[in-house]
């Protein structure tokens, strides 16, 4: 195996952004569609704030309407594979930065990830 | 306006900003919420929820990007995002208990500020002799690649970075921007880590600080993914597509003339805060 050098880390991270964020649009962009195709015509509305339906705002209700093809719980399933891209870039280099044995930096990778699940559970499961 | 036309609307927008953002370095995400509050009369929350998506999205396409070139540097990045991702989450539950009016009067006053700061000069500084001891036990001092070869710099002022970069943190937590411009200026300046260095590992830091912030603004159902789709995907595709010209364009006057348009998006959004129509 080669060795956990920076660069080489670097250069796996890219590849993650990179595939993360393509899954994520291409899945937004069917949601998207399908939202068009099935309501284009009606008239939307932004300008009164009245906050999403809960089963838009936490992932056991996005993923259930996303498995039953509703074009909104879609979009929202592709919002949360983006939210997982630097998820899980800083997770990925918490084990590079432990491959390197680099003590310290472990500590600082995990203390960023802790502040992002805290973020995250926020959201419930 | 049915859902079909605002979408295509918002999306050409979004495209523009994406476009208009990566070729100047100002970001998309500083346009997006003035132009969907303003033009499009979103409410500003929603906008914001919208704008933070993208900014995830932009970041983590460009940063893909400029990871090749072995500029960005992760332990300088890592370090700090602890501190713009704890700011990103402050920044977040602030948002809930300030009225539209006071955000919008905040983001024009920002939008001055980094119109302005990306203009300014930039002396580049000569890296002192002295190593710093934070920025060594940190082991943040590197190299990066110039057209003489390699070459190596030294960071300082470590706790005085790490500060702005909570403060950079708290705006776009507050706002949905990526607050690329007050990072930049946290390596930049305080911390004298080389331009180049510090652009890259800034947009680096985007996405991770943006994701904090985003599942507090999802839970409290301020993200609408029908709003979501037209500007993720077009700052997404505007960005790529900037990304391409960046090294042929000649960013000078373009700059200029999209620090202007922020300006104008600032007086706008600061009269509209302050005399309630927002």
């Amino acid at each position: 195996m080669r060795a956990w050098t920076d660069e080489r880390v670097e250069r796996m991270i890219g590849a993650l952004l990179r595939w993360g964020v393509i899954l994520a649009a291409a899945v937004i962009l069917a949601g998207g569609a399908m939202y068009l195709v099935r309501y284009g015509s009606t008239i939307s509305d932004y300008r009164v704030f009245r906050g999403e339906p809960s089963d838009l705002r936490n992932v056991s209700g996005i993923v259930k309407g996303a498995v039953s093809w509703h074009s909104r719980g879609l979009i929202q399933l592709g919002l949360l594979l983006l939210i997982a891209v630097p998820v899980a870039r800083v997770a990925f280099s918490v084990v590079a930065f432990a491959l390197q044995r680099d003590r310290t930096y472990v500590v600082v990778t995990l203390i960023v990830l802790a502040v992002l699940l805290y973020s995250l559970t926020r959201v419930g499961p | 306006m049915n859902s079909l036309e605002f979408s295509l609307l918002v999306w050409l927008g979004s495209l523009a900003a994406g476009f208009l953002g990566s070729l100047t370095g100002l970001g998309g995400g500083v346009v997006i919420v003035p132009l969907l509050a303003l033009r499009f009369g979103v409410d500003i929350r929603y906008a914001i929820g919208a704008s933070l998506v993208s900014v995830i999205a932009t970041s983590s396409g460009a940063a893909a990007a400029y990871v090749k070139e072995g500029y960005s540097n992760l332990r300088i990045g890592m370090f700090l995002e602890i501190a713009t991702t704890i700011g990103a989450l402050a920044g977040a539950f602030l948002a809930a208990r300030m009225s539209p009016s006071a955000i919008a009067v905040i983001f024009g006053v920002v939008l001055f500020y980094s119109a302005y700061l990306s203009n300014r000069p930039r002396p580049e500084h000569p890296s002192a002799a002295r190593p710093d001891p934070l920025a060594a036990f940190l082991r943040m001092d590197s190299t990066y690649p110039t057209t003489e070869g390699l070459q190596s710099y030294r960071v300082h002022n470590v706790p005085g970075g790490f500060g702005l970069m909570f403060v950079a943190g708290a705006l776009s937590g507050l706002l949905g921007i990526g607050s690329g411009a007050v990072k930049v200026l946290a390596m930049d300046q305080v911390m004298r880590i080389p331009f180049k260095v510090s652009t890259t590992t800034s947009n680096f830091m985007i996405g991770v600080t943006a994701a904090a912030s985003t599942g507090v603004y999802l839970s409290r159902g301020y993200i609408d993914p029908v709003l979501v789709m037209p500007v993720m995907l077009g700052t997404l595709a505007g960005s790529m597509l900037g990304a391409r010209v960046l090294t042929r364009a000649k960013s000078r006057i373009l700059r200029i003339v999209f620090s202007l348009v922020i300006l104008a998006l600032g007086v706008e959004l600061i009269y509209n805060g302050l005399t309630g129509r927002l």
